[in-house]
């Protein structure tokens, strides 16, 4: 059993190549969870002008992204979008994707923040003087993102898991690294030590994210 | 050819859609019924694990949060390449079909837990005490007045995660499962045209998009009242 999925000599042969892709995996995380959180801030801040006009294209559009599999949507712009002359590579791919997608999410997250700031807050700001942009920037949104900070947590870690789809459109992140070793040695050691490496790497979190949780409910 | 022409005749060619209309639809039906598997069995194992940790019994309850974070944290797809490719090692051959549904019913069931528990222990204790008092037994208390109450707060929660996992189905594809995007992708490489896959695109909106403007309505009318 060991031999088969924790063998020592492909774990010390394939430990380069597994490396190599945890880099490109932090790397990619590095990226996309900016990239994800500017596509929710502008998603929320348009939210906050509450005209009719605004809000339900914009609620269409969040609907939209978390209705399609970010798969799908991945492979749309990878495999689609050359026929239409436009062939932008596997990385290029994945920033937009998580832009779109990931951005749906953390915009829904940061409005419900602005949402839980009261309005009295922003009266308060403006009154003092401040610009609307000022009001937002300084006072609603450092409260705003307080509010939900658990919420945000919880999104960026579902984002960084979600770097691993990379592998099929040849990303050389960890999992596309760990398969190439798999199919290198015939084992599926590299892949355990991947899996080893992602757990480890996210275990932290997610206990620190478990415990937020239950606090947010003993408050109530 | 305008551009336009051109376009459509590219991105939503009629002859090639109606070509592989079957495939599609074919895909659709797998999706579904994967997704209504990981929903079934990922939902009730989580209960399961819920319950089991509620008696209190301490290192069953380390295991049930272990096994909880080992699902929390690994990626979907890392899980699913690890079940398909690994186990056949030690002579365990599942389907595609097979590797999915379990790797994403795991996933499902450690999310599940999760929102259940903190759903069960946000129950006031004094209703447990009140119950129990009044002459009910455990499994009385746990039934009748303590996951009614829970079933509230863990609602919107919960649809959230199901939608956002059951779209996972879509990851099937890596390992040969013939649901939507499968189908899609080998009648893209078939005829060398990408309108399969905008059909595919379509029928998962056409499958989702209900799902998730009914939950965004579930969600408004099961606030967490904070």
């Amino acid at each position: 059993m060991i031999q088969t999925f924790f063998n020592p000599d492909i774990v010390a042969a394939s430990w380069p190549i597994v490396l190599a892709g945890l880099r490109n995996t932090v790397l990619l995380s590095l990226l996309v969870v900016p990239l994800g959180l500017l596509g929710g801030l502008i998603l929320a801040l348009l939210a906050s002008v509450k005209s009719p006009a605004v809000r339900w294209p914009l609620m269409a559009w969040v609907d939209f992204f978390r209705a399609f599999p970010p798969l799908v949507l991945l492979i749309l712009l990878f495999a689609g979008l050359p026929f239409a002359g436009l062939e932008l590579g596997g990385f290029v791919c994945v920033a937009i994707a998580f832009f779109l997608n990931t951005g749906a999410y953390y915009g829904e997250i940061l409005r419900a923040g602005i949402d839980s700031v009261p309005g009295g807050q922003i009266e308060a700001a403006r009154s003092t003087g401040l610009s609307r942009l000022q009001a937002m920037a300084y006072v609603v949104l450092p409260q705003a993102v307080r509010n939900v900070l658990p919420d945000l947590l919880s999104n960026t870690l579902e984002v960084v898991k979600l770097t691993s789809l990379g592998s099929v459109v040849a990303v050389p992140e960890l999992l596309y690294q760990a398969r190439q070793a798999q199919s290198i040695t015939y084992n599926p050691t590299p892949i355990v030590v991947a899996a080893i490496i992602y757990f480890l790497m996210l275990w932290p979190v997610v206990r620190l994210l478990s415990r937020l949780e239950n606090r947010a409910l003993a408050g109530r | 050819m305008s551009n336009w022409d051109r376009f459509t005749d590219t991105f939503f060619n009629t002859k090639v859609m109606l070509k592989y209309l079957p495939d599609i639809l074919s895909g659709v039906v797998v999706t579904i019924e994967l997704a209504l598997l990981i929903v079934v069995t990922g939902i009730v194992a989580g209960l399961a694990l819920a319950l089991f940790r509620s008696l209190a019994i301490r290192p069953l309850n380390w295991l049930i949060i272990f096994i909880v974070d080992l699902f929390r944290s690994l990626p979907p797809l890392v899980i699913i390449v690890l079940i398909y490719f690994g186990l056949p090692s030690v002579d365990l051959s599942p389907s595609g079909f097979v590797s999915t549904w379990l790797s994403l019913a795991f996933v499902l069931m450690a999310f599940s837990e999760e929102i259940f528990w903190a759903g069960i222990t946000s129950v006031a204790k004094g209703q447990w005490e009140a119950a129990r008092s009044t002459g009910l037994s455990f499994g009385q208390t746990l039934m009748n007045v303590v996951l009614p109450q829970a079933f509230r707060l863990t609602i919107p929660p919960l649809t959230n995660r199901t939608i956002a996992i059951t779209k996972g189905t879509a990851l099937g594809t890596v390992v040969a499962v013939t649901e939507i995007l499968g189908q899609a992708s080998s009648a893209m490489s078939n005829s060398y045209n990408p309108s399969p896959l905008m059909m595919g695109a379509a029928a998962y909106l056409v499958l989702f998009l209900p799902v998730v403007v009914a939950a965004r309505w579930v969600e408004t009318r099961f606030a967490w009242k904070r």
